[in-house]
């Protein structure tokens, strides 16, 4: 993909500006990222950052509660907030003519929010209902991204719960809101994208009329989450009262997905190459010939690969029938590692990878939503929002010696193999 | 917590400046007119095809309808889409994905008691090589003994974990005790009757129902949309029949019996599953009916997702909207609340119901669901994927990109005194059916106390 205009600048305040103006059709983006996301959450306070993100949305200064989804939406467009490992992000997708607007609701939350007790309360419960219907309430809910960091992982930041504990939800204060955002929540923290519809001049004014005055405060030091590799095999084992199979979360470390991107990306060729469509390793043998699993995914990163500073985690996961043994389905994809470590795949098995990801990668940027938020992450997480459009190439630059590197990289003695029980075997109304 | 010296709330929350004005709308651009051919292939298949080269690549969408009152159709049907792309006479379910891979395409099927829909895209320089598979397997399927045997096994075990979510067990009670034993009704199969389905019968369904006539094939990206019609009439050539594709037989018009308490015991979330009887996008009052759904609980500034989630937390997600089934319509309404809130949420729900066609939208808030109609039909369509669901779903119903370029200025004619009448005729309570699934152990007593609530297993 030939490189579109993109124009990146820091306020006095701090803030980080991305702009990729593009008038294919009149609709813009706008989104804000945070340098905070759940891993820097405290002790006691699982959940919050997410908690956090909901109140953001609860009234401001100029805006009372629930003005935010109104002007928005009065506005043709349509709005969402989500926590990440290592950021938090909120964006606007709108009708280009609503521009300002969407700039003005970012800069008056990120300026004065509006943190009260009755929000607060209010959003705790709203919480407590979406881990009910996303995690407590259905089969593999939390699968693998609540359930397989405490085995992997042995520090508080990487291990624990980021959707948190009802008991840490509920004992939130509105002190700790406002220590929370004085905090994290600094222009200097934070990055600003606009993208579609609009004249860079314009929208350069606009942007210091309503984010210039929003005082400086110092980005907060950001902690290092590194921790030591695995030196053995770790397991857990949990029951799922709603699961009718049994199921496998294994997940490995990663190269540094920010100093060492080229190493990161062998690892996407090689969940490509694993079990991308059915030519791929696992699907062939372990979902057709054998067949040992019903259904198998391999991934960087807990919600996907960019989201994460290091240490990011490479997942497989699968579900399996009751009589399949999970020794044998672990052999099964050690032996697979095993034959890609010792001779690298095809030519052709990287170019369906690399083309499936090119093409996706398009399809991403087609979706303004997508793109904005992309440009958005890479500039918080990798200083250069431009790496958005070199991936595919980079991509295609990853040889099979390193996809063979990697794949020997994942073994068994550094590895956490998380085992997913169903409750009751025959019984599963509960 | 992590600040040693923090400002308090009530610092953070106000500034020496104060409170500041709204900004103003800027000016609008209108969307550009995108060059287009809807036309009818000689095989009887409407394509519509659409170019917008945004970036390099091309959207496909299949629709082919596909109803069939046999009882074992449904796992027929299912076992048939699982198969359709696990190889012909000249390629392999490997070699059909290689190929694919390489050209960054993909293809996918999907089946419901209505249709079949066949979903693709591929990089745009290589769209015949994608359109060359997809004739491929739709004249040449062969659905081999050893693939039939083993997706069935997988669908066994997938039906399992689909049967255990509490989405799918509301939405076949709500299936059930809205229209019986209707077709439409029979959404996820029965494993047991996958498990009888033979490679015959996939194959016999494949001829008798894959059909071009009467199928919509969509087209969206960067193509020449006369030029790719001619390539189609060439790879789809050999894909032809005299008879049409079959069609779900007309749904009764729901009526509004009580709603049913279904009992889901130790559950710890309830949904509440409502809806009634309104009309499609072809009836002259559907952009009044479309505007008083969004106040209701069309989008979350409205009336519900206000009342149950912002202000009083009943609720992560409340939702009204629309379902299509071949040229009718219904509004449904969601909502899933922990077990305690489920009553006081089904209470809450049904009075603003009632507020709708008492104190109808007007003002501002007609003006907000007014420009969030117009607003969202932009966006959503500013990509290739978005735009191609949209004219599938338009041309599914004889429609086509005509009705979404006259969409808004309808939506811009719409008056109070309109929504006014389509609230009060669509959006009454005693209008609406509907499940609650839950805890019936905890919830009997409160939700029978309502009214009109009966408790039991849905026919």
């Amino acid at each position: 993909m030939a490189d579109p205009e993109l124009v990146r600048y820091t306020l006095d305040n701090g803030l980080r500006v991305v702009l990729a103006p593009d008038a294919t059709a009149p609709v813009v983006g706008v989104s804000v990222h945070y340098d905070v996301g759940f891993r820097s959450e405290p002790e006691g306070r699982t959940g919050f950052a997410h908690l956090f993100e909901h109140l953001m949305f609860q009234g401001s200064e100029s805006l009372e509660k629930l003005a935010h989804f109104r002007h928005v939406q009065s506005s043709g467009g349509t709005f969402n907030g989500s926590t990440h490992p290592d950021y938090t992000d909120y964006f606007e997708v709108l009708p280009s003519a609503a521009l300002e607007r969407a700039l003005f609701l970012e800069a008056d939350r990120m300026r004065a929010p509006k943190l009260t007790a009755e929000n607060l309360a209010n959003q705790i419960d709203v919480v407590k209902e979406e881990i009910r219907l996303n995690v407590l309430n259905r089969p593999y809910g939390g699968f693998p991204w609540i359930t397989l960091p405490p085995v992997l992982y042995s520090t508080f930041p990487n291990a624990h719960n980021g959707y948190g504990g009802f008991e840490d939800l509920e004992s939130a204060t509105v002190d700790d809101c406002a220590a929370f955002f004085d905090t994290y929540y600094a222009p200097a923290n934070a990055v600003l994208t606009v993208a579609g519809d609009f004249e860079v001049d314009n929208a350069k004014k606009l942007i210091e009329d309503h984010f210039g005055d929003v005082p400086h405060r110092p980005a907060p030091q950001r902690p290092s989450f590194a921790e030591p590799l695995p030196t053995t095999e770790l397991r857990g084992e949990i029951e799922d009262a709603h699961a009718p199979l049994p199921a496998l979360g294994i997940g490995y470390r990663m190269p540094d997905p920010i100093n060492d991107v080229d190493s990161y990306l062998a690892y996407l060729v090689l969940a490509g190459v694993l079990t991308d469509g059915d030519g791929s390793r696992l699907q062939q043998r372990l979902v057709h010939r054998e067949p040992l699993v019903v259904d198998i995914g391999a991934g960087a990163g807990l919600f996907g690969p960019f989201e994460a500073r290091d240490p990011d985690t490479f997942t497989i996961t699968l579900i399996h029938p009751h009589e399949v043994p999970r020794e044998r389905v672990l052999a099964a994809l050690d032996d697979e590692l095993e034959k890609l470590a010792e001779t690298p795949p095809s030519e052709e098995e990287l170019r369906k990878v690399t083309a499936r990801w090119a093409a996706s990668l398009h399809s991403e940027h087609d979706r303004l939503v997508s793109r904005t938020l992309a440009l958005g992450s890479f500039e918080l997480l990798y200083g250069d929002a431009s790496l958005v459009y070199r991936l595919a190439d980079r991509m295609s630059a990853v040889t099979a010696e390193a996809v063979s590197a990697a794949a020997k990289a994942l073994r068994p003695d550094a590895r956490a193999v998380l085992v997913v029980k169903p409750a009751s075997e025959g019984n599963n109304e509960q | 917590m992590t600040s040693a010296t923090h400002r308090s709330a009530e610092e953070i929350g106000r500034t020496a400046r104060g409170p500041r004005p709204l900004p103003p709308l800027g000016e609008q651009r209108a969307a550009a007119d995108l060059s287009h051919v809807d036309t009818t292939l000689a095989n009887g298949l409407r394509v519509v095809a659409v170019r917008k080269a945004t970036v390099p690549l091309v959207e496909a969408r299949l629709w082919i309808p596909f109803a069939g009152d046999d009882a074992l159709h449904p796992a027929t049907a299912e076992v048939l889409a699982e198969t359709i792309l696990t190889g012909t006479a000249r390629r392999n379910r490997i070699e059909i994905d290689a190929e694919l891979a390489l050209i960054g395409g993909d293809i996918g099927a999907g089946v419901d008691p209505e249709r079949l829909v066949l979903t693709g895209s591929a990089l745009a320089g290589k769209l015949p090589t994608f359109l060359d598979v997809l004739g491929d397997v739709l004249t040449g399927a062969t659905y081999a003994d050893e693939e039939i045997a083993r997706e069935k096994e997988r669908l066994v075990e997938r039906i399992a974990v689909s049967r255990t979510q509490p989405r799918t067990i509301a939405r076949e009670a709500l299936q059930k005790h809205r229209y019986g034993d209707h077709p439409a009704t029979r959404e996820v199969p029965k494993a047991e009757d996958v498990a009888v389905v033979t490679p015959e019968q996939v194959r016999a369904l494949h001829q008798a129902s894959v059909l071009p006539r009467g199928s919509v094939m969509v087209l969206v990206g960067d193509l020449d949309p006369s030029g790719v019609i001619g390539e189609l009439e060439k790879v789809l050539g050999g894909w032809a029949s005299d008879r049409s594709a079959v069609r779900l037989p007309p749904l009764p018009d729901l009526t509004g019996p009580s709603v049913l308490l279904v009992p889901r015991a130790g559950a710890v979330q309830s949904q509440i599953r409502l809806s009634a009887q309104t009309v499609p996008r072809t009836d002259p009052g559907y952009a009044a009916l479309q505007l008083a759904n969004l106040a209701y609980g069309g989008y979350f500034s409205s009336r519900l997702v206000e009342n149950i989630r912002e202000n009083k937390g009943y609720t992560y997600s409340a939702h009204s909207g629309f379902e299509f089934t071949d040229g009718t319509a219904v509004v449904n309404v969601d909502a899933d609340t922990a077990t305690d809130a489920t009553a006081p949420a089904l209470l809450e729900t049904r009075y603003e119901l009632g507020r709708l066609g008492q104190v109808p939208p007007s003002g501002d808030e007609l003006e907000s669901v007014r420009q969030y109609a117009i607003g969202s039909l932009l966006t959503s369509t500013s990509s290739q994927a978005g735009l191609a669901g949209q004219v599938l779903a338009l041309a599914s119903t004889g429609l086509g990109l005509e009705w979404l370029n006259e969409h808004p200025a309808r939506v811009a004619a719409v008056t109070a005194d309109d929504v006014a009448e389509a609230a009060l005729k669509y959006f009454a309570p005693k209008r609406f059916t509907g499940v609650v699934v839950g805890d019936a152990a905890v919830l009997e007593r409160k939700l029978l106390a309502l009214g009109d609530v009966v408790v039991g297993e849905p026919a």
